[in-house]
């Protein structure tokens, strides 16, 4: 097995603090901790070479450094990577998650980390890597290192680390029980009810909760703007909005649309009887109501965008994603608030 | 009540001069069929196939699936309040034609969807790829509105299904299974020493493609109330839903509700099966508010000690799930949920849209956002350019060599959440 190691600066030798700006490099074989690891790994897998990139630099050029890494990993056609251990170091643990990111989705090759469990790099990136769990300090490194080796070597045999070897992913994964659902709910309710032990398939997330803004002081002069996950588009959904599991949002001009009408404008959405919204689209997106309350000057104004995307089975990280871009985009246009509507 | 449900095993369907069960082989008339069909003055031609397992054949989209029975001893006919008289049913005896069913297609009356392939991957995916399928594809008079085009394929299925049932009324099953659930009391009495588990079964409600029926009664407007088991063996649940094919429980689903089988196979042994409760999932606040509370009254009124609760869809009925779950548990009882995932193509993404530490004890039928190849079929039944705007597909989910690459949410019955598969979905 071919393995190309991430280090950073402290730990590639270069030095301290004052050495994080150090741009990224590529040695051939190995450096630092690559040679406990090469070592612990013969006859299972080779480090072939080692990246060696600052905790600074990596971070503040993100895109530049994920591009530039991976364009130097993937040169020496690696079967998998090891990133780290960062332990407990911030910087140096989202740099790992970062390239474990763009080396998964790029490569395809699994990326083996080890981190302590509060690195932030845990949370943003643990789908990505493999991240073994270690102490909050290079301390630990006499232990991190044989934990990551027993991992690669799993690799290197063609499994998936079990369950409990590594920090938990949050990747949800299908596969086939052995039982059906209904026998496997009636198995559970029966050990739940004579208080013996069970193992729920579907562990409860925590949930995002988003405090409301302060309400706006005097309407009359405010900028108000439209978005829906109702899926109200122009006839014909110019942008192929899925009707499920939408993989974008369209932005559409409300330049001279006082009403919304069956000739002009429809719904995409597929989760909800769509025969009311497409009489009179109005009724998802009230663009008619707000030209009377701008009329009657009880609004400022209504932005002359909208923003449309299908809520219907669409994947929250989808939905955040697209938050984030509308949001820029209302604030470049210095709308003042915005009325969220849902099916 | 008591019920004999006795099964005719069918290893083959044919069409021929009359419908009949001989030896195990399903012979059909079509001529009666097309007779029966183009009654209804909606529909303005039909055509009819047979798809057997294995068997390079599509069917797209699918609007429902029936399973021929017919009631042969006891009060009513086979779907009580939509074809036949609004008796109460379940009781008696009912005869059943295992191992094939009706599948109803046509032109699309909106976002109506749902893939059944007969072989390849997409087929281990559905259970109706296990059938003997009969598929009804009917074209309907023009300038039908949406709501008169679905009301006619929904009757049509259930007439066909109940048509072909008759065959089964003489003949001698292949096996007979006993289900009983006495009167509460009675119920209670009878097993003091197990514990008593409700069945709290949510059935969608959301509007046109997204809409159950119990004794013919559109579930949007029922008060959540107490079924015995048996009922839904005849046909008192009819499904008018198909949209997000994956999760959507067919008429098929229904009359062989897994839930109410497995609990019964635990009945008088580990548990004492007190009957289920329907309810529905509308879309308004103040409707989901009323059905879980008198839901979660239902079940702890009948004395329960546990509950399960299977969820119809996703997204919005998730919120209804919860408010089950909470409102029961609250009460001392204890639940277990059956659902399925929308975690994102990458399976790294929320899987509900709403969740609670009372739900601590959860059932899944798998993520519905992974994604399939489903290879070129030789013969295609229906309309395959749907593939492109159904849910789970996308602009360009039919490629042109005629295979489709989709979420496995575009497949009939793969993610159902009354747990009829064995598909489930684990953390990583």
């Amino acid at each position: 097995m071919r393995i190309v190691h991430y280090i950073n600066q402290f730990f590639g030798g270069i030095g301290g603090e004052d050495k994080a700006d150090f741009r990224p490099e590529v040695r051939e074989g190995v450096v630092g901790p690559g040679q406990a690891l090469n070592q612990a790994l013969a006859g299972t897998g080779e480090i072939v070479a080692t990246v060696i990139c600052g905790d600074s630099w990596f971070n503040e050029n993100l895109e530049e450094a994920k591009a530039t890494v991976l364009e130097m990993i993937s040169k020496y056609s690696p079967d998998l990577v090891i990133a780290g251990p960062a332990f407990n170091a911030g910087r140096y643990g989202m740099a790992c998650g970062a390239v474990a990111e763009v080396v998964g989705k790029q490569l395809g090759i699994p990326v083996v980390s080890g981190m302590y469990k509060e690195n932030p790099g845990v949370e943003v990136y643990r789908k990505y890597a493999w991240i073994v769990e270690t102490g909050n300090s290079a301390a630990d490194m006499r232990k991190a290192i044989p934990a990551i080796v027993e991992m690669v070597k799993v690799f290197a045999a063609g499994q998936t680390p079990a369950p409990g070897t590594y920090i938990e992913r949050g990747v949800r994964v299908n596969y086939m029980a052995d039982e059906r659902g209904s026998k496997r709910a009636v198995d559970m309710l029966v050990k739940k009810l004579t208080e013996q032990a069970f193992v729920t398939e579907f562990p409860m997330p925590e949930f995002d909760r988003v405090a409301p803004n302060q309400p706006i002081r005097d309407l009359s002069k405010a900028k108000i703007a439209l978005v829906t996950s109702g899926g109200i588009v122009p006839k014909g959904n110019p942008d192929h909005i899925e009707s499920s599991s939408a993989s974008k949002y369209g932005k559409y001009s409300l330049e001279g649309v006082t009403d919304l009408t069956a000739e002009t404008h429809e719904t995409a959405h597929g989760g909800y009887d769509p025969t009311y919204a497409n009489k009179d689209a109005d009724r998802v997106l009230p663009v008619d109501v707000l030209r009377d309350l701008v009329k009657e000057g009880v609004i400022g104004s209504l932005h002359e965008y909208w923003y449309a995307t299908v809520g219907n089975g669409t994947a929250v990280a989808s939905a955040k994603a697209f938050a984030q871009k509308i949001a820029e985009d209302l604030h470049n246009y210095k709308v003042d608030a915005v009325i969220l509507t849902s099916t | 009540m008591k019920l004999e449900l006795g099964r005719i095993f069918i290893r083959d369907v044919a069409f021929g001069a009359e419908t009949r069960v001989e030896n195990g082989v399903l012979t059909v008339n079509q001529e009666e069929l097309r007779k029966l069909i183009l009654a209804d003055e909606r529909l303005v031609a039909v055509e009819f196939h047979i798809a057997k397992p294995g068997e390079s054949v599509r069917i797209i989209p699918v609007k429902d699936v029936i399973e021929p029975r017919v009631k042969v001893e006891g009060p009513g006919g086979m779907f009580p309040g939509m074809i036949a008289k609004v008796d109460t049913v379940g009781s008696g005896r009912t005869h059943v034609l295992k191992g094939c069913a009706i599948v109803t297609t046509g032109k699309i009356v909106a976002f109506q969807e749902g893939i059944i392939d007969m072989t390849g991957p997409g087929a281990e995916l559905t259970p109706f790829s296990q059938l003997l399928n009969i598929v009804v594809h009917a074209t309907p008079r023009e300038g039908l509105t949406q709501h008169e085009h679905e009301a006619a394929l929904r009757f049509m299925g259930l007439k066909v299904a109940a048509h072909v049932g008759q065959a089964g009324k003489s003949v001698q099953p292949d096996e007979v299974i006993t289900y009983e659930t006495l009167p509460l009391l009675q119920q209670v009495a009878k097993y003091p020493n197990l514990p008593k588990v409700v069945y709290a079964y949510m059935l969608q409600s959301q509007g046109l493609m997204h809409d159950t029926y119990v004794y013919g009664v559109d579930v949007k407007k029922i008060i959540p109330t107490f079924i015995y088991p048996t009922e839904v063996f005849d046909g008192a649940i009819t499904s008018g839903n198909c949209v997000s094919a994956c999760d959507k429980n067919t008429t098929y689903h229904h009359q062989n509700s897994p839930v109410i089988e497995d609990l019964f196979e635990r009945h008088g042994k580990d548990i004492n099966f007190l009957g289920a409760i329907v309810t529905n999932e509308n879309v308004y606040l103040a409707d989901k508010e009323r059905s879980s509370n008198m839901t979660a009254k239902l079940v702890e009124f009948l004395g329960a000690d546990g509950a399960i609760v299977s969820e119809e869809g996703f997204g919005n009925p998730d919120t209804d799930l919860i408010m089950n779950c909470k409102k029961i548990e609250a009460k001392g009882i204890k639940t277990v949920l059956v659902t399925d995932e929308y975690a994102g193509r990458d399976g790294a993404s929320q899987s509900l849209a709403d969740a609670d530490k009372a739900a601590n004890a959860v059932v899944t039928a798998g993520n519905a956002n992974e994604t399939i190849v489903l290879p070129p079929m030789a013969k295609v039944i229906g309309y395959p350019e749907q593939a492109n705007v159904i849910a789970g597909g996308w602009a360009g989910s039919l490629r042109p060599d005629g295979s489709i690459v989709a979420e496995i949410q575009v497949i009939t019955g793969a993610t159902n959440e009354l747990g009829f598969n064995k598909l489930s979905a684990r953390g990583i």
